[in-house]
């Protein structure tokens, strides 16, 4: 699914990533643990073109993601991002703003974006939240609005950047509850941390360390030991 | 008393036809330099080099010359050009283009101050620069820019009065046309300053409200 060759990526003369190699298969749940700028941020941004690379490769399916060129729209309509900041759309309510990628960006008819969003958000416990304005929910109830918002495009790639690292220990554990659900619908996940308890519950672990990827161990995922 | 009475009812309808012509003035360069400095504004962030040297050209350009040389210069020059303009045309066109400038550096400051992660969210989605622009930047701006906004219709509203240095029949001139020729400067320019004060009350208040609630 993801191809990722020799990346290398600077930040002015400050060498980020130094030559990361890494493949993830479809259906994988991978996470990329490191030090804070150990670079993992910046590999999960190159990967959906938010920002550009320096050197190396990366291909989605076959496709190789260039953030100058036409085609990373369509990447990006079909790879979801959820960020540590949720960064949900203020001005908008939950319902909208799990709605405006599939209306503004894709197209799609308004009510069946709505009913679709409706099933997203029982399926992550906020049903009565339809209505409310992000600032009038909890950290963990963004997150799981933005994870909303990532799914309702039914995309084969999700993205997280820190999912947790703005929630506490309680509402981190109930975010990575719906990791099994999404892999046993399909979708790849590669997320970020640099917390090994959320680690756990990735089935392959990559070691980032100054820039490269230092080891790639396959482990029992948490979540589904447990489940 | 009753002298003054008497007085001020016989200037009042001169000076509420100058009034009108302000509230004019003041409306048309008002929308004028809103267009005006949202696309300078726009220019500017658009990322795209030489659209923003040309939009940061235009408004230095405009904030160095003085409304009124913009004034005389549409009013009295343009003729020479072929373009004849009434005074009041030329009025709201100087006044708008002057200060578009800075409708400009206040929507500018409005888009920049929006959270970088909205732009990400958005681009993340898919969203192309102009339908982010239109649905996520331009929205949360607007509630940015709001109160400065309010105090340009303030400062506009009250530099309107230059408009009658090319003859325009405004609040401020009408004043003077009754006091040059009654002698009754006090009572006069005392009108004019009081409906200068009842125009920009309603906007001051406006101004302090949309403060209040972008506090909360």
């Amino acid at each position: 699914m993801i191809e990722i060759r020799g990346l290398q990526k600077f930040f002015g003369t400050h060498h980020v990533l130094k030559g990361v190699d890494a493949s993830v298969a479809k259906g994988e749940v991978v996470c990329i643990i490191g030090p804070s700028g150990s670079g993992k941020s910046t590999i999960l941004r190159c990967i959906n073109g938010l920002e550009s690379y320096s050197g190396g490769t990366i291909d989605i399916d076959g496709v190789h993601v260039d953030h100058q060129a036409p085609s990373i729209k369509k990447i990006r309509t079909e790879v979801a991002m959820v960020f540590q900041r949720f960064n949900l759309f203020p001005h908008r309510s939950v319902l909208e703003n799990i709605i405006e990628g599939p209306v503004f960006v894709k197209g799609e008819p308004r009510a069946a974006a709505i009913d679709h969003a409706k099933e997203l958000l029982a399926s992550v416990g906020l049903a009565e939240k339809i209505d409310a304005r992000p600032s009038q929910l909890s950290g963990g109830q963004q997150q799981r609005v933005a994870i909303a918002r990532a799914l309702v495009s039914r995309p084969p790639l999700i993205l997280a950047d820190e999912p947790t690292g703005n929630l506490d220990s309680v509402t981190s554990i109930e975010i990575m509850k719906l990791l099994p659900e999404l892999q046993a619908s399909g979708m790849t996940i590669v997320f970020v941390t640099h917390e090994p308890d959320i680690a756990a519950y990735a089935a392959r672990k990559l070691l980032l360390k100054d820039g490269a990827v230092v080891s790639d161990l396959r482990q029992q995922p948490m979540l589904l030991e447990a489940s | 008393m009753l002298v003054l009475l008497e007085r001020i009812r016989e200037y009042f309808p001169i000076l509420l036809q100058g009034a009108w012509l302000t509230i004019l003035v003041t409306l048309g360069s008002l929308a004028l330099s809103t267009v005006l400095g949202m696309v300078w504004a726009v220019m500017r962030v658009s990322g795209i080099r030489w659209l923003a040297n040309i939009a940061t050209t235009i408004v230095n350009l405009l904030r160095g010359i003085p409304i009124i040389v913009l004034l005389f210069f549409l009013y009295f020059v343009m003729p020479d050009f072929g373009l004849s303009l009434s005074a009041v045309q030329a009025s709201i066109l100087g006044l708008g283009i002057a200060y578009s400038a800075y409708q400009s550096e206040n929507f500018r400051a409005g888009i920049e101050a929006v959270d970088h992660g909205q732009v990400e969210a958005a681009r993340a989605m898919g969203m192309g620069w102009p339908l982010m622009m239109r649905r996520v930047v331009l929205p949360q701006a607007v509630k940015i820019v709001l109160p400065p906004y309010g105090n340009i219709m303030i400062m506009m509203l009250k530099d309107s009065s230059q408009a009658s240095t090319i003859t325009v029949a405004e609040l401020a001139l009408q004043g003077k046309l009754i006091a040059t020729s009654t002698f009754q400067n006090a009572t006069v320019f005392s009108m004019v300053a009081v409906m200068y004060l009842v125009m920009c009350v309603p906007l001051i208040l406006f101004v302090r409200h949309l403060e209040k609630r972008n506090k909360t």
